[in-house]
């Protein structure tokens, strides 16, 4: 099946069986698609002894760890047809990863991303605030991990405004304003889970304001670590969101510019959900064999996205445990699991965690 | 105006264009037609003819082409 026909089925609806039989062929083309166009991952395709003549299962596939992208340039169309490079929002004194796109797989990433968000708030356009400052995305060349989020999920948007002005400053009263315009209507809300903890929650706490987005959805995502060290974790978070604004359907998200579209929401449940276009396999760390339900272990990350570089089967730093697969209460099919963390020794990272030390 | 000329109008303006090159525009084909660009038209679309895309559509709308043939299953007469 081609990638057009794939990004068209439903995100969550095979089984395992269905998902293994759609993906193993795919997963295996990508890999001797980039086995034969990017000179370094042959060289390191042949160090582990992968057969191009041979189909794998794809949890048999080789994987790359993350980090390469942060040491090399790794792409495997010609240099002219990458349109764009992405760059994940390093800190000073940290390498950031460089993701190169071609106009294919550019657009397979929006419309990936489309499909898993849009079965979750539906396909009709709502009012949107983004919660962030519109200078993130001001400068078009330089593409970091939040200003790509930010405009990947305008585009549920009917009309937007941004909360934030350039100081990181909340705009009480244009947000007000805009909550009271659409009353009656879904707002849709979206940013990453630090910047909407620190310049939204706490300032309307601050401020002892109130808004009333009971019927709005917040999806987020970047990453929790600066708020474990504030001890706030996912449940804590969801209550103060709902203390200062009524907000009861909130979503948070994993994912990683290396493998931008393919993003595992989390569902009502609290879990986090892998789509028919990507699947996540927990290994455990002193062997990576496969880990079972419950048992905590590397995260990796396998997207049937990547073309024009050799991303479609990650080892990333962080650890996280499946919880399930097909038969989360949800009804949602596909595997489940939750984040455990970074591993130690890992380098720090986290698109919404670099803020303060970013600017 | 007619909706073509408006249509015409708006990609010219979004992307800062040439008239006789707009016809052969694509998503990604020009420096001004990136994301951003991208949303910027859908906006300019939207206001200028009263309608709300869906999802789906600003997904598929990859060129000047196709955005004529998504304007009129959006019921715009072009």
């Amino acid at each position: 099946m081609e990638l057009a026909q794939i990004l068209d089925i439903p995100p969550y609806s095979l089984n395992k069986t269905d998902k293994a039989r759609l993906l193993n062929p795919f997963f295996n083309y990508l890999t001797r698609h980039h086995y034969a166009n990017c000179n370094p991952y042959k060289i390191m395709m042949d160090c582990v002894g992968y057969d191009c003549n041979k189909e794998y299962n794809y949890n048999q596939l080789p994987f790359l760890p993350v980090r390469l992208f942060k040491m090399f340039d790794l792409y495997s169309v010609l240099k002219e047809d990458v349109i764009k490079t992405m760059t994940s929002s390093g800190t000073s004194g940290q390498t950031v990863s460089r993701i190169f796109l071609d106009r294919n797989t550019s657009a397979a990433q929006t419309k990936a991303l489309t499909k898993i968000v849009s079965s979750f708030i539906g396909t009709k356009r709502v009012p949107m605030i983004i919660l962030d400052s519109e200078t993130v995305v001001r400068d078009r060349n330089l593409f970091s991990a939040r200003g790509a989020g930010i405009l990947g999920f305008s585009m549920f948007g009917s009309k937007r405004i941004y909360a934030l002005n350039e100081n990181m400053e909340l705009n009480v009263e244009q947000l007000q304003t805009f909550v009271e315009q659409n009353k009656g209507e879904r707002i849709f809300m979206f940013g990453f889970t630090f910047i909407v903890y620190q310049y939204f929650y706490k300032e309307l706490l601050r401020l002892g304001i109130k808004l009333d987005l009971s019927d709005g959805v917040l999806i987020h995502g970047g990453g929790w670590k600066k708020l474990y060290s504030e001890a706030v974790t996912s449940e804590a978070f969801r209550n103060k969101l709902y203390d200062v604004c009524g907000i009861k359907n909130v979503h948070d998200y994993y994912g990683m510019i290396e493998q931008t579209g393919t993003i595992y929401m989390e569902c009502e449940h609290g879990h986090l959900h892998a789509p028919v276009f990507s699947d996540i396999i927990i290994r455990r760390p002193h062997d990576f064999s496969v880990a079972g339900v419950g048992e905590k272990g590397i995260i990796q990350v396998l997207s049937i996205l990547p073309e024009s570089y050799p991303g479609h089967s990650l080892l990333t730093e962080d650890e996280g445990i499946l919880l399930g697969e097909d038969d989360c209460s949800c009804g949602r099919l596909g595997k489940y699991f939750r984040i455990e963390g970074r591993l130690k020794n890992a380098e720090i990272r986290g698109c919404s965690d670099t803020y303060e030390t970013n600017f | 105006m007619n909706n073509i000329k408006k249509y015409k109008k708006i990609f010219i303006e979004t992307f800062n264009a040439k008239e006789n090159e707009v016809c052969q525009l694509t998503y990604q084909s020009t420096p001004e037609w990136d994301s951003v660009g991208h949303m910027n038209l859908i906006t300019a679309l939207e206001e200028n003819f009263d309608l709300m895309f869906e999802t789906d559509d600003i997904v598929d709308f990859n060129s000047y082409e196709k955005g004529i043939e998504i304007l009129r299953k959006n019921g715009i007469e072009i």
